[in-house]
């Protein structure tokens, strides 16, 4: 009964506190915080080139960071269990679920989400020029993921086969059948980086 | 007719915010003061809630209230309640909701509720239920006396709960393939003589068949996000309608519908399930209110597949009968429905299927929708359509093989064509021309040239070739058209479709584009929110919208044209038939001086009033598009019509499709080498959206033919797909690399773009395609079921029992 209390003071405090630091004032994981654990909870992580500060549970989700605290709402959570691949962000250029993967252990990771894309000069990235133009989405929900994943396969290898691509996107899945329609894409972003 | 738009490539405004992040989906909307509510489910199949305790939930920091069935409109059985009490009827099912100031609290919360509940029978096997002595899904009965046909497919299914039984050595019979006698059956229609028309056929083929539940799965959960502002609901939903909606929820919600604004500018899947208002919405809606907050109902993968309705389950008996000359003169049909607690069934669109796309001279269909305690079930992609499809064509191909005859000959031969009559009505179709799609899609898949290679076996493999067809009724009429051309010169398009994913809410814009020949970039398109004064449209479903909108606009912007002339013919005299359009001036035909810009025209619109600036508006247009009309009224030159265009029957939507497969029998797994469908959708309006459609469509079928299914352990009414890996959707490794596909691009008269839609027979086709071709790599074995698993072709090709009961469902 004493810790529970102890705990409910201490939420209360971390919401009026943290209400303008964390961008919003969604607290999570609150039942697992620990009397003194605010500076734990705060970490710088490296995303789409830039530092952001943010205050993350200990059982937090990068993809729950993103979206919920850092309002990058591009990366998409479909099943929160690493069956799907919506979630897909770059760690150092390599794809990752980001429902699968806590923020506390990606502090010193290079992130990359869709909202990252961009080239300097504001155009669309290959892939997301691709993409347009094979129409390779349908309802959009896995495209965020797929964009991600094809991201990947053309950092690693820029001149990738079919196959090679097929097997690249085997981890994002699309309910709506679009996937000849997302290599088509693969393949097109391939050519405008040639 | 050449056109400007009509069946060319453009980029639907909507597809940069997807490669971007940038599109927004219902949980990516977080206001300010948004609080996070979730969901309490039941954990049992079957019973009664008898207490709820949530004290220790309510005394939580954070907490800030719950949402019961209590404090919602009553609902009866057998209808989908918001939150269920008095009949709890499936694993899964929303009992209460919980809210808190986050989704972590709200969720911890969940943990401290105390549900007491009354266990009641339960069933998930409509065969047992059937069966004298078996359990029933509700108290009261076990199959639905359905109160009249629905309106369509997407309509919320109304009836009252009844019971039928057979004596179990009917049941029995009708489980190894034979005609049950003098049984009862709660519904059915028939036309033509059967019993001649088997007596004139040359083969007959009788056989059982069984078609598995589907989940939905749409990749988005069905989140919703509600917030009240002065008696009016900001509804953010989940939906791949738009218009369509609004009554249906504003009902739900208990207030009228012009105090309810829907935002929909994105739905992440549907396939028939977000088509209309759905029960977890008005528990959203509700607890806004309740609440004074935005609430944010979030719903899991788990509940999903729950609550995210599926595709029925079929349990049939076929008996078809084939002429010498390879015409079908009878066919007769047995199905039982596996309707989940809604009873929700598609037993006559199914055998409609049969009517369509083999033309048998006489049929009749018999079928008792059963409850069972499994997840409630609705439309799904060619509901009713796509899984007769699947379940026929191997009986098809049996009776070609008993004829000697080519399995594509026998199609051909009974392809429906314009003047064909069909359903139980015997009406007519807008057109069809199916047997083109056949000979075009021959060509193209080579299917003459490929026979040799059926059968032909390499190692454990064995080489299976298949053809199948897709039919689904694919256009409306009656819906209402709005254009608005403003004094800058750009037309806006108001489009109240929805934005499923199959970009068909902008193509069927460029039809009203087309009509004022503007320029693409001179357009806007206007959807995604009721605010924005959207005319009352049709379903976002239904393989309906290219038919039903490209004529909506098309008459909205015939309006608009007629209005320009007549503005012209007043600044310059003359009548109106005097001037001509070229997409940016209305000017007079024998002296283009006079003329003035389509801004210039609007301006002058606007000054004149009345029916030119949207004041006054047609009598016939819905209330919905009313609204919108009051809401645009002086802003410009108002194009507004109801569809009134003729329309002289059923517009089909048919697709042919071939697949050449590899099976297995060591592994049981089946290779899809290569596959080509060739649709009957008139004229193409949008290529590349039109492959997407019959792609995405076969992806579909795939799945159905090879791993999708509802599983549910029969002692307990768990279920066993609630995930993707489990479900099992087929990912990009189940699919072939590339896949072909085509259209006749033969225009139909009943439409001013000559075009019909096809996102459901495409699905159809390549399910059939896939199952026949299993059946001839196994030189003709019926499995009579789909999907066919891996273990049953190694138990097939070892000589071993099968090990689901005969026409079990909802097992493995």
């Amino acid at each position: 009964m004493d810790i529970r209390l102890s705990r409910r003071r201490f939420i209360k405090g971390v919401i009026f506190s943290s209400a303008a630091a964390a961008s919003g004032a969604y607290i999570a994981g609150a039942q697992q915080l620990r009397p003194g654990a605010v500076m734990d909870r705060l970490l710088t992580l490296n995303i789409n080139g830039r530092p952001r500060p943010v205050e993350a549970g200990p059982s937090e989700t990068l993809a729950f960071t993103l979206r919920t605290k850092l309002g990058l709402t591009g990366t998409k959570v479909a099943c929160n269990r690493g069956e799907c691949g919506a979630c897909t962000v770059l760690l150092d250029d390599t794809p990752y679920y980001s429902c699968s993967l806590l923020t506390h252990t990606v502090k010193q990771r290079a992130i990359t989400t869709v909202e990252g894309l961009r080239l300097a000069d504001g155009s669309l990235s290959a892939v997301q020029r691709g993409f347009i133009e094979e129409l390779a989405p349908q309802c959009g929900f896995c495209t965020p993921g797929q964009v991600m994943s094809a991201e990947g396969l053309l950092r690693a290898n820029p001149t990738p086969t079919r196959e090679q691509a097929r097997q690249a996107l085997a981890g994002n899945l699309c309910r709506c059948g679009a996937y000849d329609h997302y290599l088509n894409g693969v393949m097109r972003a391939a050519e405008l980086l040639s | 007719m050449t056109f400007k738009h009509i069946g060319r490539d453009f980029t639907p405004p909507d597809v940069e915010g997807k490669v971007t992040g940038a599109a927004r989906y219902v949980e990516d909307f977080q206001p300010e003061g948004l609080v996070y509510a979730r969901l309490y489910t039941s954990p049992m199949p079957s019973g009664r809630v008898v207490n709820i305790d949530a004290r220790q939930a309510l005394r939580m920091d954070g907490v800030l209230g719950i949402i019961t069935a209590a404090d919602l409109p009553p609902s009866s059985a057998p209808d989908n309640p918001m939150l269920a009490s008095e009949d709890v009827t499936y694993i899964g099912q929303p009992i209460l909701a919980v809210a808190a100031t986050t989704d972590a609290i709200a969720e911890e919360a969940l943990g401290r509720i105390r549900v007491d509940f009354e266990r009641r029978d339960f069933v998930t096997d409509p065969l047992e239920s059937l069966a004298e002595g078996g359990p029933d899904a509700y108290p009261d009965g076990n199959v639905l006396r359905q109160a009249a046909p629905l309106a369509d497919e997407n309509a919320t299914i109304r009836g009252g709960i009844s019971r039928i039984k057979w004596p179990a050595a009917e049941v029995e019979k009708f489980r190894r393939g034979e005609e049950p006698q003098g049984v009862e059956f709660a519904d059915g229609w028939t036309y033509g003589e059967l019993e001649a028309g088997f007596a004139e056929s040359e083969v007959i083929v009788e056989e059982s068949f069984v078609t598995a539940g589907t989940p939905h799965h749409c990749l988005e959960p069905r989140s919703s996000m509600a917030y009240w502002e002065n008696g009016k609901c900001y509804f953010y939903g989940s939906l791949q309608s738009q218009s369509a909606v609004n009554e249906g929820l504003a009902e739900m919600l208990g207030i009228e519908p012009e105090n309810l604004c829907v935002i929909a500018e994105n739905a992440g899947g549907g396939f028939g399930s977000k088509a209309r208002a759905y029960p977890v919405m008005g528990v959203c809606g509700h607890f806004a209110r309740m609440l004074n907050r935005p609430v944010q109902l979030r719903v899991t993968r788990e509940e999903e597949f729950y609550i995210g309705v599926g595709r029925p389950g079929m349990q049939g008996w076929i008996k078809a009968g084939v002429r010498a000359d390879g015409t079908v003169a009878a066919m007769d049909v047995i199905i039982i429905s596996d309707g989940g607690p809604t009873g929700r069934n598609s037993a006559s669109a199914s055998a409609q299927h049969l009517s369509v796309v083999y033309t048998p001279t006489a049929m009749r269909l018999r079928n008792i929708p059963v409850f069972t305690n499994t997840a409630p079930r609705g439309a799904q992609r060619g509901p009713g359509q796509n899984e007769m499809s699947a379940a026929i064509a191997p009986i098809m191909d049996k009776a070609a093989r008993g004829l000697g005859m080519d399995r594509v000959a026998l199609r051909r031969i009974n392809a429906p064509h314009s003047e064909s009559p069909v359903y139980e009505n015997r009406g007519p179709v807008t057109s069809a021309f199916l047997g083109e799609a056949l000979d075009m899609a021959s060509e193209m898949f080579d299917w003459e040239g490929r026979q040799a290679r059926s059968g032909q076996r390499n190692g454990s493999k064995v080489r299976g070739l298949g053809v199948g067809l897709g039919y689904h009724s694919a256009g409306n009429n009656g819906y209402d058209g709005l254009v608005r051309i403003a004094p800058d010169g750009r037309v806006y398009l108001h489009s109240g479709v929805g934005n499923l994913g199959t970009y068909s809410y902008a193509a069927t814009t460029r039809a009203a584009a087309e009509v004022l020949q503007v320029p693409w970039e001179n357009c806007e398109i206007v959807c995604g929110n009721t605010d924005l004064h959207l005319p009352n449209s049709s379903v976002q479903g239904g393989s309906n919208t290219i038919f039903t909108h490209t004529r909506a606009n098309w008459v909205a912007a015939e309006d608009a044209v007629a209005k320009l002339k007549e503005i012209a013919a007043m600044q310059f005299g003359g009548e109106a038939a005097e001037y001509e359009i070229d997409g940016a001036r209305v000017f007079r035909a024998d002296n283009a001086d006079q003329e003035l810009t389509y801004g210039e025209a609007a301006a002058l619109a606007i000054e004149a009033g009345g029916r030119y600036s949207g004041e006054e508006y047609p009598d016939d247009i819905h209330p919905i598009t009313r609204r919108a009309v009051q809401g645009v009224a002086g802003s410009g030159l108002i194009g507004v019509a109801r569809d009134n265009l003729p329309k002289r029957g059923i517009a089909p939507g048919l697709c042919v499709g071939m697949v050449e497969i590899d099976v297995d029998l060591e592994t049981g797994k089946i290779d899809l080498l290569d596959f080509a469908a060739v649709a009957d959708c008139g004229t193409i309006v949008h290529p590349k959206g039109l492959s997407q459609q019959i792609n995405g469509g076969a992806v579909w079928g795939f799945g159905m033919a090879a791993s999708e299914r509802h599983v549910y352990d029969p002692q307990n009414a768990l279920p066993a797909g609630v995930g993707f890996y489990q479900a099992k959707l087929p990912t990009i490794l189940d699919v072939p690399s590339v896949m072909h596909n085509g259209a006749v691009d033969i225009p139909d008269p009943d439409n001013p773009a000559g075009a019909r839609g096809v996102g459901e027979p495409s699905q159809g086709c390549a399910v059939a395609a896939v199952a026949s071709a299993i059946s001839d790599a196994l030189g003709g074995h019926l499995f009579n079921r789909v999907p066919v698993t891996p273990d049953m072709i190694v138990n097939h090709a070892h000589g071993s029992e099968q090990e689901a009961r005969l026409l079990a469902l909802n097992t493995f």
